[in-house]
């Protein structure tokens, strides 16, 4: 794995325990085998040495939402340009989703994702399988063969398991192989031709509303469900204050209940939709700013425990119609840490707050390592300028799609250097420090 | 001596390169426009109805919905200001062939054309497309979104009859949630002065619609008192059989204008419907014939509003 790599003199943020301060990080065979906070111990013997100047050394982003396309639609993503794009935005671990084709709805599959993750993928890819066969919401997969083959969460993608039959099976049958069902949570009768937030906006704009219920209904139905079984529930992406009682009632009575949101529903309000702009045309839907400022909160208090990219690329063909009939979906992946740090510059986050959501939460979802400034954690690090001011471009995004809402964006902090197992899978070009040899 | 002439209206009294709604519109940009189609409405009373002010000019329908009467009103309008018309069905286009909306818009451009109406089934389909040409377009309703002359034809045929619109009592009734006629209609009146009420069942009225500053009534009777203008809105067949209404009988039952109902709005309360009517659905047939009907008149409006919409909209376009 090469000579060890001491990171020296980096502020440290563990979101695991909430500790910050001034400290550095060695790294030997791609896990981190010491933590000094405090003064800045000498370079081991060998060991290679970046000086991290002040800047913000953390555990890299672990996104549970990514739709990559890879096998079967390669012109919108492939798990590497995917991975290119998350290390641009200091995500080292991506959970991929399974509606590709075909289905990650067997075991054979998920081995073909990993070994082509492993071929062609600069940062972790673990892939999410199909709870139901073909995402059909008829019949459940394989969950213990899946998880066996390295599946790490189940979930029907974009579309919700509607059937509560079939939705109780799969949660009981879940809960015998500890399995984690991520749920869509919109019922898809109540979305109807719903394209945007149902309200005065959709009015004057002419579109078809989706009401808060569509979401509610469906979490509360699966909370019940959850009581019933006593499965590990995670429902993807909640989007309005009604779904934070809902799940902080849950929490309080002891279920294993979680929950995600959208980064795009933290930054983003209907009113981005302006005059028709189907790259903020998504599901969930964007809310009002009041819904919006619901959710920060929600994040900040922790009732909220995952921040999600909700990548979604698509090509110019499915965006560049009339906004009915656009695809939902946006990009999300390289400007996740960027856009995520507005919460922070603007006083509605804590930074440790906020890397909590992106990398330990979700990590502990996934009973993985990741996610911990801590020794024997794997060597996923990313440091952070979080005072480097620019312009989103998107023809300079590393997605094959260019799909941003955040195009034009004045955004401020980015992921300068991002490490995977100790290894450098991006630099930023303002990021100009060399690993030089240690002089002890 | 008499007083002296006004001035001439500046060209800027109407600064927007297309129409593609009300909204956004300003109130004396509304009554130019209603200025000019006051003038336009003599124009087609004559026995010579040819004007040359858009000769030379080339004008497209690009309807991608079929529709027979706006598509001929504005076949009439551009024709009797002297333009070229051309008419593009979309049965017969290469959008059945699966062409995007925006290469179509391109591929007319090509053609140059002056100005282009156009008419689309999805909601901010004619601003994306006005967004991809050089020359002016009107919009001739998109989606549940726009139809900003049949607003304008509807306030002049108001003005006309009433006088004014400033302080009328309005009362827009029945499908409201997928009228683009209504939110053009609500956003001008409400412009001009008037007071709307919209009326229908639930299930058809907009969410947050109040926020737009009417008055909302599920009672028919109780919301026509007292009412100078009754609008009535087409019930689309397809909606009328369980899906936002459980039938046609129920639907006319209580929504439906007959004289009954129509005895509870003002006396002089006049009728107007957007058309084509549905007869025995929302519209009593005695009353859509009746005295009070502005129906027929409501369809002659329709040019001359449409002819000083071409008429503003070609005095931007470059050598005009």
């Amino acid at each position: 794995m090469g000579e060890p790599l001491l990171l020296a003199d980096a502020h440290l943020v563990d979101p695991a325990t909430g500790r910050e301060g001034r400290g550095s990080v060695l790294v030997r065979d791609g896990r981190i085998a010491d933590v000094a906070w405090g003064a800045t111990p000498g370079t081991p013997e060998g060991a290679r040495r970046i000086d991290c100047a002040g800047l913000t050394l953390a555990p890299g982003l672990v996104d549970l939402r990514a739709f990559v396309g890879e096998p079967g639609a390669e012109h919108r993503e492939t798990l590497a340009s995917a991975s290119a794009a998350a290390a641009a935005g200091g995500v080292t671990t991506l959970v991929c989703m399974p509606d590709t084709n075909p289905v990650i709805d067997g075991a054979p599959i998920v081995d073909f994702v990993l070994r082509r993750a492993r071929d062609t993928a600069c940062v972790n890819v673990l892939p999410a399988a199909a709870i139901t066969k073909g995402l059909e919401g008829r019949e459940m997969t394989e969950f213990g063969l899946l998880q066996e083959a390295g599946a790490v969460a189940f979930t029907d993608g974009l579309k919700a398991v509607t059937n509560a039959q079939v939705m109780r099976r799969a949660l009981t049958y879940a809960r015998d192989f500890g399995a984690l069902l991520m749920q869509h949570v919109e019922e898809p009768d109540l979305v109807g031709e719903g394209v945007m937030n149902e309200g005065e906006m959709a009015s004057r704009l002419g579109l078809a509303g989706i009401p808060r219920e569509a979401e509610t209904v469906m979490l509360e139905r699966d909370i019940r469900l959850v009581r019933l079984t006593r499965a590990r529930y995670h429902a993807a992406m909640i989007s309005c204050p009604d779904s934070i009682e809902i799940v902080r009632q849950a929490k309080h009575d002891g279920l294993p209940v979680t929950c995600g949101i959208s980064i795009n529903n933290l930054i983003l309000n209907e009113g981005d939709i302006g005059g028709y702009r189907t790259f903020c045309k998504l599901s969930p839907p964007l809310r009002t700013e009041e819904d919006r400022l619901a959710m920060v909160q929600a994040l900040a208090d922790g009732v909220i425990d995952v921040i999600v990219s909700d990548h979604n690329p698509q090509d110019v063909e499915t965006k560049r119609l009339p906004f009915a009939e656009a695809a939902d979906g946006a990009l999300g992946i390289e400007t996740l840490l960027g856009a995520g740090l507005r919460l922070v510059h603007d006083g509605s986050l804590t930074l440790p707050r906020l890397l909590a959501a992106l990398t330990s939460g979700p990590a502990g979802l996934l009973r993985r390592e990741a996610g911990r400034l801590a020794p024997g954690a794997p060597a996923d690090l990313i440091l952070i300028d979080p005072e480097l001011p620019y312009v989103l471009d998107k023809t300079k995004l590393k997605s094959r799609s260019k799909n941003s809402p955040f195009d034009e964006a004045r955004l401020q902090g980015a992921a300068v250097l991002t490490l995977v197992a100790g290894r450098e899978v991006f630099r930023h070009d303002a990021f100009t420090q060399d690993a030089s040899a240690g002089t002890a | 001596m008499s007083e002296p002439a006004p001035p001439p209206a500046p060209a800027s009294s109407f600064p927007h390169r297309h129409l593609l709604g009300i909204e956004g519109l300003s109130r004396p940009e509304i009554e130019h426009l209603l200025d000019r189609a006051d003038a336009a409405v003599d124009i087609s009373r004559q026995v010579e109805k040819k004007r040359s002010t858009l000769r030379g000019r080339t004008q497209i329908n690009l309807f991608f919905e079929p529709s027979t009467r706006t598509q001929s009103s504005f076949e009439l309008a551009g024709k009797r200001l002297g333009a070229d018309v051309m008419n593009m069905s979309v049965a017969s286009s290469s959008v059945k062939k699966g062409e995007t909306l925006i290469d179509t818009a391109a591929t007319l451009n090509a053609m140059r054309p002056d100005i282009i109406v156009v008419r689309h089934h999805a909601a901010g389909a004619v601003h994306l497309l006005a967004r991809k040409v050089d020359c002016a377009v009107v919009n001739a309703g998109d989606g549940a979104h726009e139809h900003p002359t049949q607003a304008l034809l509807d306030a002049l045929t108001i003005r006309r009859n009433k006088g004014r619109i400033e302080g009328l009592r309005v009362a827009i009734c029945g499908d409201v949630l997928h009228s683009r006629v209504a939110r053009s209609n609500i956003i001008l009146l409400q412009a001009l002065g008037a007071r709307v009420r919209v009326i229908g069942p639930s299930t058809l009225i907009p969410a947050g619609i109040a926020r737009f500053g009417v008055e909302v009534f599920t009672d028919m009777r109780a919301g026509l008192d007292g009412c100078d203008i009754v609008m009535m809105l087409r019930l689309q067949r397809e909606r009328m059989n369980g899906s936002f209404v459980p039938s046609v009988k129920e639907y006319f039952r209580y929504f439906g204008l007959d004289g009954d109902k129509l005895a509870r709005a003002a006396p002089d309360a006049l009728v107007m419907h957007p058309g084509p009517m549905n007869r025995g659905v929302e519209i009593a047939s005695d009353v859509a014939d009746g005295a009070q009907s502005l129906i027929r008149e409501q369809v002659e409006m329709g040019v001359a509003v449409r002819m000083a919409v071409l008429d503003v909209l070609a005095s931007h376009l470059p050598n005009a």
